[in-house]
């Protein structure tokens, strides 16, 4: 049975707490989107509309309904497990260099 | 042996754990695409095309500067595509800001442009950029050279040359990624303003509308711009406790260092 070394522990208790924050503090600040606008409503558009210019559809209009909510679902799945992925490789490779030069020590 | 087969175990869980951790974070702040980027036909079609024009050497270098290094070492690979992976992310996760009540997104460039170098950051900019203009409402095809001007262009030229200069004035390596981000950040949100207002002031003198768009921005930004700092700090810290090898091979640490 592994047991942890007492700073992992912490590690572990403040990784917890921050994903336990994180989890909590999350829906309550985004649920209300329209308190929320992003900076290019409440910046960008917003100056380009007094200007005379206005937005254009996107080529492929994602934004309809909750076809956006499932694109951006895969995009931040898709995203996270090459990040995962990647990551893991090259901590995997560090791994396996000490353990070469461990035995070639 | 004990503490590696536990660092091993941990690694294990992280493929699993990041892309359920990413597509929450992104799910909650979905419900209309907040971003920073300059939107499809926000830019009349003669400055699209100039920002187009400008963005397209340093597309260019990117590829050129990635071909070469992956030709010279094949480990360099799995960094590009975590660079990747991570700029794509950050660039299209919004966090909202309480004091300004609007919501934003760091950008990435920083980090990718430290760890990979400016030319291969603006490729991955560029590459990310491209996705979400096409599948996620997120920036425009048509504004895709503004937006990769201001984010990959300036946000990955400003972090890792800000970090270069403070690391030659022996700042550590934790103030140096800070400040980093910190200016890749709002040097990204300055040459947005100067776009923008570029682009749409018509008859109307550029120095005022400038400034305007660029005090608006300044709310949400400014705690944004140290969220970035505070994010790119945090990457290079992790990489150099546990890849120190990996900085030295990509120049960003001297071997002495490591």
């Amino acid at each position: 049975m592994k047991v942890q070394s007492p700073k992992s522990k912490v590690q572990s208790f403040g990784m917890m707490l921050l994903l336990l924050a994180a989890f909590c503090i999350l829906p309550s600040a985004t649920t209300a989107s329209e308190k929320w606008p992003g900076v290019d409503e409440s910046v960008i558009e917003k100056v380009a509309k007094e200007h005379g210019q206005e937005t254009r559809k996107p080529l492929i209009n994602t934004n309809q309904g909750d076809l956006l909510l499932f694109v951006f679902l895969l995009a931040g799945a898709v995203g996270g497990f090459i990040g995962g992925y990647y990551w893991k490789t090259l901590m995997e490779k560090r791994s396996e260099e000490v353990e070469i030069q461990k035995k070639n020590t | 042996m004990q503490n590696n087969g536990m660092f091993k175990a941990q690694t294990r869980k992280l493929p699993l754990t990041l892309p359920v951790l990413t597509a929450y974070c992104i799910l909650l702040t979905v419900s209309n695409a907040h971003a920073m980027h300059v939107s499809e036909g926000l830019l009349p079609f003669h400055w699209a095309g100039l920002w187009s024009i400008l963005a397209a050497p340093f597309v260019a270098y990117g590829l050129y500067r990635l071909r070469k290094l992956s030709a010279a070492d094949l480990t360099f690979k799995p960094l590009v595509g975590l660079m990747a992976a991570v700029v794509f992310i950050i660039s299209c996760m919004p966090i909202p800001v309480p004091n300004a009540g609007t919501c934003s997104h760091p950008c990435g460039t920083a980090i990718s442009g430290i760890l990979v170098g400016p030319g291969i950051s603006i490729l991955v900019a560029a590459v990310a950029l491209l996705i979400q203009a096409l599948f996620l409402a997120h920036g425009g095809l048509s504004t895709w050279g503004a937006n990769i001007f201001s984010m990959g262009v300036m946000g990955s030229f400003a972090g890792f040359l800000t970090f270069r200069a403070l690391r030659s004035m022996k700042i550590n390596v934790a103030v140096s990624g800070f400040v980093a981000g910190l200016l890749a950040d709002w040097a990204t949100y300055f040459t947005t303003s100067i776009e923008l207002a570029s682009g749409i002031k018509g008859d109307s003198p550029f120095m005022p509308l400038f400034w305007k768009i660029l005090i608006a921005f300044i709310p949400t930004q400014l705690p944004l711009g140290i969220l970035e700092g505070a994010m790119t700090a945090g990457m290079i810290v992790l990489l150099y406790k546990k890849r120190p090898d990996l900085l030295v091979r990509m120049k960003v640490l001297k071997a002495g260092e490591a």
